[in-house]
């Protein structure tokens, strides 16, 4: 097989507005994020040939990237739309890099939006939380988002000791780095007490361990890494991408403290020709603070069952061994459905070209993102870095 | 009967029927391989263990454990308000497979990874049965 190392980088990247947006509806979103990372590219979308988003909630359309591509009067010879959860933002990535390395396209731009806080009634709000799940065998039982990802946290504190007050560091670091980050939905400091006094919504999950509900759209530009160096900002480039699929239903997943995320990073670290410990800073797909738990020591950050102790006294906190989720991530700086890994994905270039104002990681060279979808179902791994290995 | 309305009700499909029509009965009914007799769960057209073809229809012990669980304090809809807090858990069977299911008749707060539970029948409808696990006595 031959490997995407270093042939594909990111030439353009941009969020629009987060968090709570109403006065922007969710195809405007997709776009205004489009035309931000298009001048962040310092491209006219002419010399866009391919088109990837997300569809979106709020504002469904059957053919989601024709749509996008009609709104914005461009042509692609290459569209895709796609209707899953959070961890398709990096599959694309992986699609558009590989379109790109065989030449079925030059520039593909992605862009994804949704607006959930506004843009959706609590009706539809709820009637798209029970569409999560197996139809006959899960859905009359009563269980919501939290419950699935409640399932596997309960498992690793049956298995591994792991605490609520290990979980809650999670969410404690991804506040800490929302302060620093201006674009951020949620900013004020929180305590591991914080989140452990906030109502408990699905045992052991409160309700700070829950990622937010918010509006917004983020897009990236993708090109060669031959033509890559021409833009206006200096490009990001594709070192290793990987993905794992175990299950689509919590219920029959094999295993409910080991994820594909485990396969999915082995096979990015191969591309990639790097380990765990070349990473200098991570974005972790966070929707639960027990998600970002089991990712960290499927892609080897720490051993299995050792995520309780990793991510205390501040070690995924900027200034520790390995940052994390330094936007504020899923659970403090946005997450709009569908798109939410995008947001990660951004963020890691703007470490990697040391845009990343109070929140840079010093010296970031090489980044790792993970997203995942489902209920820990569909996994991708994403390894960037500043230069070509 | 108690009041259902509102739930998310199962639709079972060709595929499935059988199994719908076990719970009604009060029997849980799930596949086994005529070839190496692995128990699956739920009904498919291949034995995801050998691929074969042929699945059997037998009915199981309804005995199991819980191999996780959750409480829902805040019910999916106004439906499921009366239940609240409810326990959502995974429950392996003696037979292999592992499915959801509520645990009732039991506390939600003594409800904990390991108990051993068995399979009781709520009817919701004339034609649907929901099966439900309670604590092994």
């Amino acid at each position: 097989m031959s490997s995407l190392n270093g042939k594909v980088a990111i030439v353009g990247a941009a969020d629009t507005e987060v968090g709570v947006v109403p006065h922007m509806g969710a195809t405007q979103l997709c776009v205004d994020a489009a035309l931000r990372a298009l001048d962040d590219a310092g491209i006219d979308k002419e010399q866009v040939d391919g088109l990837i988003t997300c569809n979106s909630m709020a504002e469904p359309y059957m053919y989601h990237a024709e749509a996008i591509a009609e709104y914005m009067q461009i042509f692609p010879r290459y569209c895709l739309g796609v209707g899953t959860g959070g961890g398709t933002t990096f599959s694309v990535l992986h699609h558009a890099a590989s379109a790109i390395a065989t030449g079925v396209c030059d520039t593909v731009l992605i862009t994804m939006a949704d607006s959930l806080y506004s843009g959706l009634s609590k009706e539809q709000a709820m009637a798209m939380q029970s569409s999560t799940g197996h139809q006959q065998f899960e859905i009359p039982y009563g269980p919501t988002v939290p419950a699935f990802y409640a399932l596997s946290g309960q498992a690793h504190m049956a298995e591994y000791g792991t605490t609520p007050e290990q979980f809650a560091a999670i969410a404690v670091a991804g506040r800490k780095h929302a302060n620093l980050n201006p674009a951020a939905q949620k900013r004020d400091i929180i305590t591991v007490e914080d989140v452990l006094n906030s109502r408990m919504i699905a045992d052991p999950l409160h309700l700070l361990d829950c990622s937010l509900i918010s509006d917004g759209g983020s897009a990236v530009v993708l090109t060669s890494a031959e033509r890559a160096t021409s833009f206006k900002n200096p490009p990001v480039y594709l070192l290793g991408a990987g993905e794992g699929h175990s299950h689509e239903h919590i219920s029959q997943a094999h295993n409910l403290t080991t994820s594909a995320a485990a396969e999915s990073g082995q096979r990015a670290y191969e591309m990639a020709g790097v380990g765990p410990s070349d990473i200098d800073v991570a974005q972790i797909y966070d929707c639960f603070t027990p998600t970002v738990l089991i990712e960290l020591e499927d892609l080897g950050f720490c051993e299995k069952g050792e995520g309780g102790a990793f991510v205390e006294n501040g070690n995924v906190e900027l200034g520790g061994s390995l940052p994390i989720n330094t936007h504020g991530g899923l659970l403090s700086h946005c997450h709009p459905g569908n798109p939410g890994s995008m947001f990660a994905l951004t963020e890691a270039v703007a470490q990697l070209r040391h845009q990343a104002g109070d929140r840079q990681v010093q010296d970031a060279k090489v980044s790792l993102v993970h997203g995942q979808g489902g209920i820990l179902s569909s996994h991708t791994t994403l390894i960037l870095g500043r230069e070509k290995h | 009967m108690a009041d259902h309305s509102g739930k998310n009700f199962p639709t079972p499909t060709k595929e499935t029927a059988p199994y719908w029509e076990g719970c009604r009965n009060h029997q849980l009914v799930i596949q086994q391989c005529l070839k190496c007799e692995y128990y699956q769960f739920y009904p498919r057209m291949i034995c995801t263990h050998c691929s074969h073809d042929h699945m059997d229809w037998v009915t199981v012990s309804g005995n199991g454990r819980v191999v996780s669980f959750t409480v829902i304090r805040r019910p999916i809809s106004p439906a499921y308000k009366a239940e609240a807090p409810y326990v959502v858990a995974l429950i392996k069977l003696d037979e292999g497979p592992t499915m959801m299911s509520n645990i009732v008749e039991c506390e939600p707060e003594k409800v904990f990874i390991g108990m051993k539970v068995n399979v009781v029948f709520e009817d919701w409808s004339e034609g649907i049965s929901i099966p439900k696990f309670v604590p092994q006595k």
